[in-house]
């Protein structure tokens, strides 16, 4: 995670990282916001992105340690690369905020989703829906007579292109999580 | 040695281990008890306010006098709300205030109780951090950790919602130095290889200029004295902006003047001109930049900023150094004179020359009367008579303030008050109280319009009670100028509500509070009012009947770049496009 050593407040200056800081377009980037689980923090970073007119595709929070008190916010944004910086600085600002981390630039990454999906149907809709989660390797976690309810995990897209072909075979309902991301390697 | 005490009591120990001495209030239910403990003790002078927003601009004035934080005692409810505009004028100057706001008692929060607000809530876009505090054990932590956070890393304030079970509750009080060091530490060095970048730079510039911001003086004032050494040392012109002025001395030699929308002609021209910009504390505003798209078109741009979010957020630059204007000053004079104090001096002269050139068309010339006392007229008779005072001008918000930056000369930090970002009318008079508590000696005179100068008159009850001897210098147009000034260039000169009718008689009003005024309209009267209003041992409001329709020059248009500046009436004709317009 750590590997860059990219401090709180800096820019990102990653050997690889050759964007034109004055290109207008527009990048999907995915930040890691570590934070202390103060009351409010959560509100300050939402703030933020709406106080200043910011995007957010999506978000996950939670606390991942109990003992220190630190929360991961993991946002995916999009804006011009002026934009992606001025967020990051602006995140990194916040008081509680201890890391800001750019998943999109600091090197590989993983991404996932969990989505839950309510499947309406019977008769031939439903065995195809079946053999389509079997081939996405999702997992029914609810079933009726008339209804499955698949639990899939996988990158936004994958959650997409899932939903997509439920769509016609009865898709009634749909949860997802929003991405949670780690940067890969040791 | 734990001692145990009330939640009530924490907040003035708490206040005294920080070394308050002044603390702007006002009572209400929700801080009845913080106010039992004032009552009990001599350390803390209570400055009793009339409306919570004067007691905010009056800890801003304050702070911004004697670089120490800024300290506010609010109740729940309408006395939080009420301070939401100070708080956000000191978000975007950058002024340090601890405000303490009561709350209803922790097990009302959430039943829309009497006077409950969601305090935190409301004020957390508009502080650099706040807080709740539930725990009585967690509450003089909590008030030592958000005196740190305001005065650390780029200055702003907070808030620290106490409810009042909490200030009832009993726990052991922790000192300042009990407590486990904040997480919250901003870099204060610069990077020295970029340091070292500006100073290759500097010394082979044709056409150098210092750019100046608030941050000069908020870095304290070993920053000015280091800025003024290099300036002098290396001959580069300084410009600064609204906020900035005093860091370096008005009667220096590199001093060039104000720069932006209502700046000096060769300060904007400078900058425009310039191939090496140096932006020491200051944050590409928009009433300096003028047209992003021209700003200074051939200049390589370095800025050193506390605030890695100032940099690059309106303005790209070559060279960015994050930290303290005073560290980075520091290494930077350091590294200029390691390898041979060198400046291209045959190009400096040249620059210098082409400046004395824009300052021969004197942008700040005006036709002068013997009939009407013409505002910056009145503004450069204050500055003769003030200028050997031990002196502190505060401001209110439109054209009077933009005569008094033009006009009054600043050799000293700290000595110019004025709300730059939110452009908070009525800041003036209260920030004028706050200035005259901390230095009691002093001449403090708030330059104000009559239309600013209404919106926080009350505090000269404040004045009264505490006899501060505040001078209220109130540019009378009876207009609001700026407003005025816009419609006439914009709006076809439809004047839509910008005239101040019913204005009361402020030499009347005086007496009601107690105090003195005097009115004043012909020319050759104003020397011995301005005179008569120094010597008055007391509060004073002079009331200087000014010229209606002055228009303040020279000025920037919205949209237009420093190069096309408006010098006087005769360019105003259809300057401002429709898309400049749009801008404010």
């Amino acid at each position: 995670m750590n590997a860059l050593n990219i401090q709180k407040g800096m820019s990102s200056h990653s050997a690889y990282d050759l964007r034109d800081p004055n290109a207008e377009i527009v990048e999907s980037h995915t930040l890691a916001v570590l934070v202390e689980n103060e009351p409010g923090v959560l509100a300050r970073v939402i703030g933020l992105f709406s106080g200043r007119g910011y995007n957010i595709d999506s978000l996950t929070v939670a606390e991942v340690d109990h003992t220190g008190h630190q929360s991961r916010i993991t946002v995916v944004t999009s804006g011009t690369p002026a934009v992606i910086e001025q967020i990051k600085a602006q995140l990194g600002r916040i008081v509680p905020v201890h890391e800001v981390h750019d998943l999109t630039v600091e090197g590989p990454s993983v991404e996932r989703e969990l989505g839950l999906f309510k499947v309406r149907g019977q008769g031939d809709k439903r065995v195809e829906a079946l053999r389509i989660a079997e081939i996405f390797r999702a997992n029914v976690v609810d079933s009726t007579l008339e209804s499955f309810v698949f639990e899939l995990v996988g990158t936004p897209s994958k959650l997409d292109a899932f939903a997509d072909l439920m769509r016609p075979l009865g898709l009634a309902d749909l949860a997802r999580t929003g991405v949670a991301a780690l940067a890969r390697g040791a | 040695m734990s001692r145990s005490m009330t939640g009530a009591r924490m907040v003035v120990e708490a206040l005294r281990d920080q070394g308050v001495d002044t603390v702007f209030g006002y009572p209400g239910g929700a801080v009845l008890p913080i106010y039992d403990e004032i009552f009990q003790q001599n350390d803390i002078t209570h400055v009793l306010v009339r409306h919570e927003q004067g007691a905010v601009h009056m800890a801003e004035g304050y702070a911004r006098s004697t670089g120490k934080p800024g300290v506010v005692l609010v109740t729940s409810g309408p006395g939080a709300t009420n301070a939401v505009t100070g708080l956000t004028d000191a978000l975007l100057d950058s002024i340090p205030l601890v405000v303490l706001s009561g709350q209803v008692p922790t097990f009302l929060i959430g039943t829309d109780g009497f006077q409950e607000a969601d305090t935190v809530g409301i004020t957390r876009p508009c502080t650099k951090h706040n807080w709740l505090v539930k725990d009585p054990a967690k509450l003089a932590e909590t008030i030592h950790k958000g005196f740190h956070v305001a005065t650390s890393g780029r200055p702003g304030p907070v808030l620290i919602d106490i409810p009042k079970d909490v200030q009832f509750a009993t726990a052991d009080y922790v000192g300042p130095k009990q407590i486990e060091p904040a997480k919250y530490q901003p870099a204060r060095k610069g990077d020295i290889a970029a340091i070292t970048r500006l100073v290759e730079l500097i010394e082979q510039a044709e056409r150098p200029i210092l750019y100046t911001g608030g941050g000069v003086i908020n870095s304290g004032p070993a920053a000015s004295q280091l800025l003024r050494e290099l300036a002098d040392a290396t001959g580069i012109p300084v410009t600064s902006t609204l906020m900035g002025l005093g860091a370096y001395p008005a009667s220096g030699k590199n001093w060039i003047g104000m720069l932006g929308m209502h700046g000096l002609y060769e300060a904007n021209l400078a900058m425009h001109d310039c191939d090496l910009m140096i932006n020491l504390g200051a944050r590409f505003d928009d009433r300096i930049t003028g047209r992003i798209a021209d700003f200074s078109p051939g200049s390589v741009k370095a800025h050193v900023d506390i605030d890695p979010s100032s940099i690059n957020k309106v303005i790209r630059v070559d060279i960015p150094i994050l930290g303290d204007v005073g560290h980075v000053l520091e290494d930077l004079l350091k590294v200029w004179k390691s390898r041979g104090r060198k400046v291209n001096t045959p190009a400096l002269g040249k620059w210098w020359e082409k400046i004395e050139g824009w300052k021969s068309k004197n942008c700040l010339f005006f036709r002068n009367s013997d009939k009407i006392i013409k505002p910056q007229h009145a503004m450069q008779r204050l500055e003769a008579l003030t200028k050997g005072h031990d002196r502190y001008i505060t401001t209110e918000v439109g054209q009077h303030q933009m005569w008094a930056a033009q006009y009054l000369g600043f050799d000293e930090p700290n000595r110019w008050m004025t709300s730059g970002g939110l452009g908070t009318m009525g800041y003036g008079l209260p920030a004028s109280i706050g200035v005259q508590m901390a230095h009691p000696e002093a001449l403090v005179i708030n330059v104000a319009g009559d239309a600013s100068w209404l919106m926080n008159m009350q505090e000269m009850g404040t004045a009264v009670q505490f006899r501060l001897p505040v001078k209220q210098f109130i540019l009378n147009n009876e207009r609001l100028g700026m407003v005025r000034q816009w419609q006439q260039l914009l709006h076809g000169e439809r004047y839509s509500q910008s005239w101040s009718d019913s204005l009361p008689d402020f030499v009347k009003l005086a007496e009601a509070f107690g105090c003195k005024g005097a009115q004043v309209r012909d020319p050759g009267d104003l020397d011995a009012a301005i005179q008569q209003m120094i010597d008055y041992d007391g509060p004073f409001i002079l009331d200087v009947l000014v010229e209606k329709h002055e228009n303040c020059f020279p000025m920037i248009p919205s949209g237009k770049p420093h190069n096309e500046m408006l010098l006087g009436e005769a360019e105003t004709q259809g300057v401002i496009e429709s898309q400049g317009a749009v801008l404010v």
